[in-house]
């Protein structure tokens, strides 16, 4: 057999050069092709807002943007991200985008221990980029993949239905 | 938890991946949306030397009319199941199913051409497919078929796949005027696996059912068809006896397996009572 065979299960313990943008700025790290993007976002870029709860895709603590879409980093190796555009929620609190969903969790006490906030928050902005003004029905839906262990959800649904409305009236929410 | 070791090549051809799966020895696995497979890797269900990243492979992407079909691509992502308009238009059954499946993040990387490889009997797409009459290409190392979704499904995660195999992309006949469909399933909670569910495509003109296709899903091994119900439904305006006798028929093509969460029994009551209202939704839109 050829030499690609034999030398599969040292490629596999090699470390792979990857590249992303992330947060905008161009940055490069070296990775086990079993490393998840959390794992490399977390503990080789020191990106530790993104959390890691089940790593089975069934909490969404773990929530990024992958060119644009929100997507579990827990279900994706870093190596298939490579050359990918990835926001975390570091990146979109900089940026403004979710000011008005952060105050509105904080005004609202829809947090308490925060483990869940940062995939709720970038659930909430896919939603509302989405559908300019989901029911409450749809809100619970949009969130049907984020658990959190503390709220029981009503303040989060009353955070994101009232930045829905004052979004859609091209204000902030009160 | 961690996936045990492996190696990872990104194949930006078909040829390339099929090469790369057979150099492996077939201890590789193809990887789509990753949805399925990266939780089944980390519970190290499955430990296979080699991924090959089959999402970079332009052939597999796309949806288009082909003649009297609609070719999806295996990598059109469930997002885009609701998202674009020809499946709407055209596969409007696939539409009604995607939401669904899972969660927003998840539709979002999730691939049809995964789903349907893995054959999940509790998934929503594969059973779609016997409903809607599809063909599944597939690419091998001996080149180029197409099975009928009838004859895909064999058993428990067990499909017409040959390992290397690999699905190119998925053919549904187009919706045509005279023909009704409707979806729906029975979950604890939004987003989880369906207790049961079940999809429907009729070819009804004037209104009686000359041509009928019911789906199952989570009621068994594979996703199943009903066919003696299909049977005593041709002919009929959905009349409420006629319904019933459907209802009944059940038994006869049904038979779910053990389980401690709920009993067969249990399960087929439900399928009746779903199967009763997706046929009453049909005859409404008489
Ligand atoms: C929390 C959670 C909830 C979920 N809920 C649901 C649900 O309600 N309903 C549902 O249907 N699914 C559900 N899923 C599964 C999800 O929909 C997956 O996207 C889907 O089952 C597999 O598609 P994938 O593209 O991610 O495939 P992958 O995970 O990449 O692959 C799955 C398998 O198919 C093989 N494969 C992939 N593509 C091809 C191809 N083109 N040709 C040959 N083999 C291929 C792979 O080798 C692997 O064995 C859920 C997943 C999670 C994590
Ligand atoms: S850590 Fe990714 S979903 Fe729980
Ligand atoms: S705030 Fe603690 S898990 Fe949600």
């Amino acid at each position: 057999m050829s030499g690609f065979d034999e030398t599969l299960q040292d490629e596999a313990e090699a470390p792979v050069r990857v590249r992303f943008v992330v947060n905008g700025r161009k940055v490069a790290c070296e990775v086990a092709p079993r490393d998840t993007l959390v794992d490399c976002l977390r503990d080789k870029l020191e990106l530790t807002g993104t959390h890691a709860g089940c790593e089975m895709g069934a909490c969404g603590a773990c929530l990024v943007q992958l060119d644009g879409r929100a997507i579990h980093s827990c279900l994706i190796y870093a190596v298939q991200a490579d050359g990918a555009r990835i926001d975390t929620i570091e990146g979109l609190s900089e940026g403004g985008v979710l000011a008005d969903l952060q105050a509105e969790f904080h005004r609202r006490n829809a947090l308490q221990c925060g483990f869940c906030t940062p995939g709720m928050l970038i659930n909430a902005q896919e939603l509302l980029s989405r559908v300019a003004e989901p029911g409450r029905g749809e809100i619970r839906d949009a969130l049907s993949g984020n658990y959190c262990r503390c709220t029981g959800y009503e303040a989060i649904v009353d955070a994101i239905d009232a930045v829905a409305k004052a979004r859609s009236k091209g204000g902030v929410a009160t | 938890m961690k996936a045990r070791a492996f190696s990872y090549f990104r194949a930006a051809t078909i040829d390339q991946a099929l090469d790369a799966h057979a150099r492996a020895g077939d201890d590789a696995r193809y990887i789509a949306g990753g949805q399925s497979l990266v939780p089944a890797l980390s519970l190290r269900l499955q430990a296979p030397r080699l991924l090959v990243d089959i999402t970079h492979i332009d052939e597999l992407r796309g949806v288009r009319r082909e003649g009297g079909s609609l070719r999806i691509g295996a990598l059109t992502r469930h997002c885009e199941m609701l998202s674009e308009p020809l499946i709407a238009e055209f596969a409007p059954l696939l539409h009604a199913a995607a939401p669904f499946v899972a969660h927003p993040a998840i539709r979002n990387r999730g691939t049809f051409g995964g789903s349907v490889a893995l054959a999940d009997p509790a998934s929503e797409f594969p059973a779609m497919t016997l409903a809607l009459d599809a063909e599944i290409e597939i690419a091998g190392p001996s080149g180029r078929r197409r099975v009928k979704a009838d004859d895909f499904f064999i058993d428990l995660f067990e499909t017409a796949l040959q390992p290397g195999e690999l699905i190119t992309s998925i053919h549904v006949p187009l919706f045509k005027a005279d023909q009704r469909f409707a979806f729906d399933e029975l979950a604890r909670r939004r987003g989880d696996y369906a207790l049961v569910g079940c999809g429907i495509l009729a070819t009804c003109p004037g209104g009686r059912i000359e041509d009928i296709r019911i789906s199952f899903f989570s009621v068994g091994n594979t996703p199943t068809r009903v066919k003696g119900v299909e049977r005593t439904l041709i002919g009929s305006r959905l009349e409420a006896e006629r319904i019933t006798a459907a209802q009944g028929a059940l038994d006869g093509d049904l038979a779910p397996p053990d389980s401690d969460e709920v009993p067969p029994a249990m399960r087929l009551h439900l399928a009746r009572v779903l199967l009763g209202r997706l046929l009453g939704r049909l005859g409404e839109g008489a």
